[in-house]
């Protein structure tokens, strides 16, 4: 028996063990939910120093080299790396009470340089694109791209007057907005048939597993 | 209680044994119901394709876990089968530390399927953490974010990383994720380097992408299990994709059987349940 097979095997035991959670709660799966946690924070705890820990501040830092460079112990890519490093570790500082403000340091640095950084391609990719991609010509009804134009416009309008609150919705302001509930409620229909969709795809996959992958039946 | 407001009383457990049947039957049983191509599926299928041969590689980011596997995984298979047959060399990196394990057995697996050779056809940059900034970074020098690949080789050393320094000369680079992490390649690679970008979603996050395709800031996309079946068909080789869409269909309409069915005995019970109450307080 080779060690695929052993893991396969492994692996197939633990989904029944899980899906019998369906049938009611027992060891069975229990023992798998514990596995999985405590798999996962192994795992999480490797790849994240060997993949990040370790080459981007163990190594300049300590053995002087990024990616195969040698770098010079107190030039500016050591501290490059010393830097962000010793930011990282006084996040920790939250564990001691007297020193716990110290954290802050680190977490505001993070925030600001987040916020710089995202302010203004959030703006561009998440407003001013879609505003653009928002402004379809509706002249053309002689073409079913005009009437598909005409009717995102429309949704487009009515969703937007709906959560507009600075004006009673009556009138043709209410009209809209009904027509953009409507529109929010076909989204929410599309939303769930795929969330629908992506939940059975896992149950599929699963049963993949137990068929092809394992009992190579299918 | 009348047989509707019975209905609403069902163990539960029968509607998950009816499902499993509905799954397992079709694997059994398959029907090869048709599979029509999307346009959004075959826009990136066509941004593949027109990628030149052994020359700037397509860039694959695996960001999803395991707990997405079944939809995504069919993805990165068929892309990757479809990259190597056409000689396009592949740099697959990601950013999901779960997603490690299975980008390079994926990665690996098809690169054996086509003889591919490491460093040569294709490279696993590994993993980092910090989403944006590893993006950003990107941007400037592939080197800063990822200065050796996941073994340990500098990049430098890498034959098919020569004169890959950022976006510029990256054709097109495919996000596969069950988050949020596609809307960051959109906001800190498309927005500020102008990337081209294509994605591959759960089934879940699809309709919040949608928008992203009608602007042209993702080239194209793939939906689901149903995204990675069209995929399959497309380079016509057929796996876990195109084997789950059959019991996909069927049980969609086992749902919607259920959902009528369920609504039905509802209004039906409450329609009868006042006359009860009016009968009680008049006794």
């Amino acid at each position: 028996m080779n060690m695929t097979l052993i893991g396969t095997t492994l692996a197939a035991l633990l989904t029944i063990a899980v899906y019998s959670f369906l049938y009611k709660d027992n060891p069975f799966y229990k023992f798998a939910e514990h596995l999985v946690v405590g798999v996962s924070a192994g795992y999480y705890l490797v790849i994240y120093y060997y993949n990040f820990i370790d080459p981007t501040v163990v190594s300049p830092v300590f053995r002087l080299r990024i990616g195969g460079d040698a770098i010079l112990l107190g030039g500016v890519d050591w501290w490059m790396a010393l830097i962000p490093g010793l930011l990282g570790l006084i996040l920790y500082a939250r564990f001691f009470p007297k020193i716990g403000w110290v954290s802050r340091w680190a977490l505001g640095i993070y925030v600001g340089g987040y916020s710089g950084l995202g302010i203004a391609p959030v703006m561009q990719a998440r407003v001013l694109d879609q505003i653009r991609g928002g402004a379809l010509p509706v002249h053309a009804l002689h073409t079913g791209q005009g009437w598909t134009n005409l009717l995102l416009v429309v949704g487009l309008l009515g969703t937007l007057t709906y959560f507009f609150f600075s004006l009673k919705h009556k009138g043709v302001l209410g009209g809209l907005a009904r027509i953009g509930i409507v529109f929010i409620m076909v989204g929410f229909g599309a939303s769930f048939g795929y969330t629908v969709m992506s939940r059975v795809s896992l149950l599929i996959g699963r049963m993949n597993f137990l068929l092809h992958d394992w009992l190579r039946i299918v | 209680m009348n047989r509707l407001g019975k209905f609403l009383q069902i163990d539960r457990r029968w509607i998950f044994l009816a499902i499993l049947i509905a799954v397992l039957a079709p694997f059994i049983w398959p029907m090869g119901l048709p599979i029509v191509i999307t346009k959004p599926v075959q826009d990136l299928y066509n941004a593949v394709d027109a990628i030149p041969p052994n020359g700037e590689p397509l860039f694959i980011s695996i960001d999803y876990s395991p707990s997405t596997v079944p939809e995504l995984d069919p993805m990165a298979l068929a892309i990757l089968r479809h990259a190597f047959s056409k000689d396009i060399r592949v740099a697959v990196l990601t950013l999901d530390p779960a997603g490690y394990g299975l980008a390079e057995r994926a990665l690996e697996a098809v690169a054996a399927e086509f003889g591919k050779e490491r460093h040569k056809d294709y490279v696993f940059l590994g993993f980092q953490p910090g989403i944006s900034a590893v993006v950003l970074g990107m941007g400037i020098n592939i080197r800063n974010v990822f200065p050796e690949d996941a073994y340990g080789t500098p990049l430098s050393e890498v034959p098919m990383m020569e004169g890959i320094r950022n976006y510029d000369q990256i054709p097109l680079l495919i996000t596969l994720s069950g988050t949020a992490v596609v809307e960051a390649w959109v906001i800190y690679a498309h927005q500020p380097y102008d990337a081209q970008i294509g994605a591959g979603v759960t089934a879940v996050m699809a309709t919040d992408y949608y928008p992203f395709l009608d602007t042209g800031q993702l080239v194209g996309m793939l939906g689901g299990m149903r995204g990675a079946a069209e995929y399959e068909t497309l380079i016509d080789r057929h796996d876990a994709g195109v084997r789950g869409m059959d019991s996909q269909s069927v049980i969609h309409i086992l749902i919607i059987v259920l959902i009528v069915v369920g609504n039905i005995a509802y209004f039906g019970s409450r329609k009868r349940a006042p006359e009860t109450a009016g009968g009680d307080a008049a006794a």
